[in-house]
């Protein structure tokens, strides 16, 4: 996979402008420390050390089977569905930690939010698909309810495609509408992380930029942390770049440093299609 | 011959063997739904829906059978349903993996096979027999189980065909696992589940051996399940067995009544199953 020419001349001017290392003002939102993760007998995550900052995009890349859809699932506990898989070591949200067995593990879903590979509508109404998961978290009168849908519809750039049929079966809507309905779903929660897992690998060019165009918008209100196949991707829409390997976080930093002056052989071998 | 007219040629040969196998079985199929229809159609009457089992010899009708038929299959099904999808969300969404799952499991598809009359017999030991008389109640368990494992293996494999994906979708919002079942997985699942109960009712409509153990039948009038209680399968298989020609004809009428129900019940169904996952 080449990176296209505009996308890395529009970069590098970019990381010089900056001198190469924007300042981070951010604060740290999520911390990975010495963590680990098993499934099975199997080590998949080994001694990730990692910050993710608040209000900033961060992609992890890596090829299949590095771990890091693994590594994204972990920070909402999804794991947890599978009694093989553990954590050790830790794993902060807000200075919590959120592997500690006396975390409530739904309120903590609701604060971390997760977009999925495919999109999974639920098999109701699309206003009941937004309203399901606020129902589970707060009691909303008919008319907020009717507003706090309305507001993640537009949010997610749904709304105005949607709002004649809200009555409608959330199956009906094509794929890229689906995609944009589960991120709608999943900020109705108002969470403070949104996870997006290959938010785009099933979607044809114009939903994935509808897609792109949503991430960057949304970044004001929420974390993000997305994995993804796409390089030009990570470089288009994220902040920050991890880039990992056989379940090491080979290299962790600004976006435009990453993919500019890697630091690692590894990493360059990568990105540049060498390798992966 | 070329290879070309060979393989016609033994492509014709395979053709007409399975066509004469498909038509062997819908032969005889045919044959049975036609002498049903036949002699059915023609001992149908009014008189089958307004008055009760005769004595030999005089007039009537299977009213009371009808209505006990449809009070046992009803209640049966009303019992076996409930304890059916709670079982079979059990194996789908909890015990997958457990030692209990599995011979759970095991031992629903055995109960899938057994021969009927080994429940009438069952049901006859642990509750006829205790009681010490016939009753309409011994009759809706019976029917239960056997609409029990029907129910199991359809909510079970209904289940397991909504993908993971959807599971963690829901999980992912912070549902607690029963908001994932009740409000999701079992809402993506409900046409086939029904589908599996409507199926289980067809089976059981018919079902003569457990009732003939545990119903019995009875040639008047009551609604009083404590008793033994009219119903169309002994009713067919005691009037079919006997020397009366009216009560062979009745006999007769009641197959068509059982072979129609069951047949829309079919038919229902798949239609029911086609709609929901179309939309």
């Amino acid at each position: 996979m080449q990176e296209s020419p505009s996308v890395s001349f529009a970069t590098n001017a970019r990381a010089s402008e900056n001198g190469g290392t924007p300042a981070v003002e951010s604060k740290t939102q999520i911390a990975f420390k010495d963590f680990n993760f098993y499934y099975g007998k199997y080590h998949a995550l080994k001694n990730i050390n990692l910050d993710i900052y608040h209000s900033q995009v961060t992609a992890f890349i890596g090829p299949s089977g590095c771990g890091k859809s693994t590594l994204l699932r972990t920070m909402n506990r999804m794991y947890d569905l599978y009694p093989e898989q553990r954590a050790e070591g830790s794993l902060l949200l807000d200075g919590q930690d959120i592997l500690d067995k006396s975390i409530d593990i739904n309120q903590l879903r609701a604060r971390v939010g997760m977009v999925f590979q495919k999109p999974t509508p639920f098999p109701m109404a699309i206003y009941d698909n937004i309203a399901f998961g606020i129902n589970l978290q707060e009691r909303l009168s008919r008319s907020d309810m009717d507003d706090r849908v309305e507001w993640a519809l537009r949010k997610a750039a749904l709304w105005d495609e949607v709002k004649g049929i809200l009555k409608q079966s959330g199956m009906s809507l094509s794929g890229g509408q689906q995609q944009r309905l589960c991120i709608a779903r999943g900020i109705a929660v108002k969470p403070e992380v949104l996870l997006l897992d290959e938010p785009t690998s099933a979607l044809d060019p114009i939903s994935t930029m509808r897609i792109e165009e949503l991430i960057s918008e949304l970044k004001q209100d929420f974390t993000i942390v997305i994995v993804t196949h796409n390089m030009q991707q990570a470089a288009r829409i994220s902040d920050f770049t991890a880039y990992m390997y056989l379940g090491e976080m080979i290299e962790y930093g600004v976006t435009d440093q990453v993919f500019i002056k890697p630091q690692k052989k590894a990493t360059e071998d990568y990105i540049t299609g060498r390798f992966g | 011959m070329n290879l070309r007219q060979k393989r016609q040629l033994l492509n014709r040969v395979a053709l007409s063997l399975a066509l004469l196998a498909m038509s062997f079985g819908l032969f005889w199929l045919f044959w049975i739904l036609w002498t049903t229809f036949d002699l059915g159609f023609a001992s149908l009457s009014l008189k089958l829906f307004t008055q009760m089992t005769p004595a030999p010899g005089s007039e009537g009708g299977l009213l009371n059978a009808i209505v006990g038929s449809l009070l046992l299959v009803g209640l049966g099904t009303l019992l076996g349903t409930p304890i059916g999808i709670f079982a079979g969300v059990y194996l789908a969404e909890y015990g997958q993996h457990t030692w209990l799952g599995h011979v759970t499991l095991f031992i629903n598809d055995i109960m899938l096979s057994a021969p009927s009359i080994i429940i009438g017999l069952f049901v006859y030991a642990i509750y006829v027999s205790q009681v010490g008389h016939f009753s309409g109640y011994s009759g809706v368990v019976a029917i239960a189980m056997l609409v029990i494992p029907v129910v199991v293996s359809a909510t079970t494999n209904m289940l397991k065909l909504v993908p993971d994906s959807l599971r963690e979708a829901v999980f992912a919002l912070g549902a607690p696992k029963w908001v994932v079942i009740s409000k999701v997985t079992l809402r993506a699942s409900v046409a086939g589940v029904l589908t599996g109960v409507l199926l289980a009712v067809a089976r059981v409509t018919g079902e003569t051996a457990p009732l003939l153990f545990t119903a019995l039948s009875n040639q008047f009038w009551t609604l009083d399940m404590n008793q033994p209680i009219a119903n169309l399968p002994v009713t067919i298989f005691k009037f079919a067995m006997s020397p009366y020609k009216d009560w062979q004809e009745l006999a007769w009428a009641g197959v068509f009544l059982i072979t129609l129900g069951v047949l829309s019940l079919n038919i229902v169904a798949r239609v029911l199953f086609r709609q929901k996952h179309r939309s």
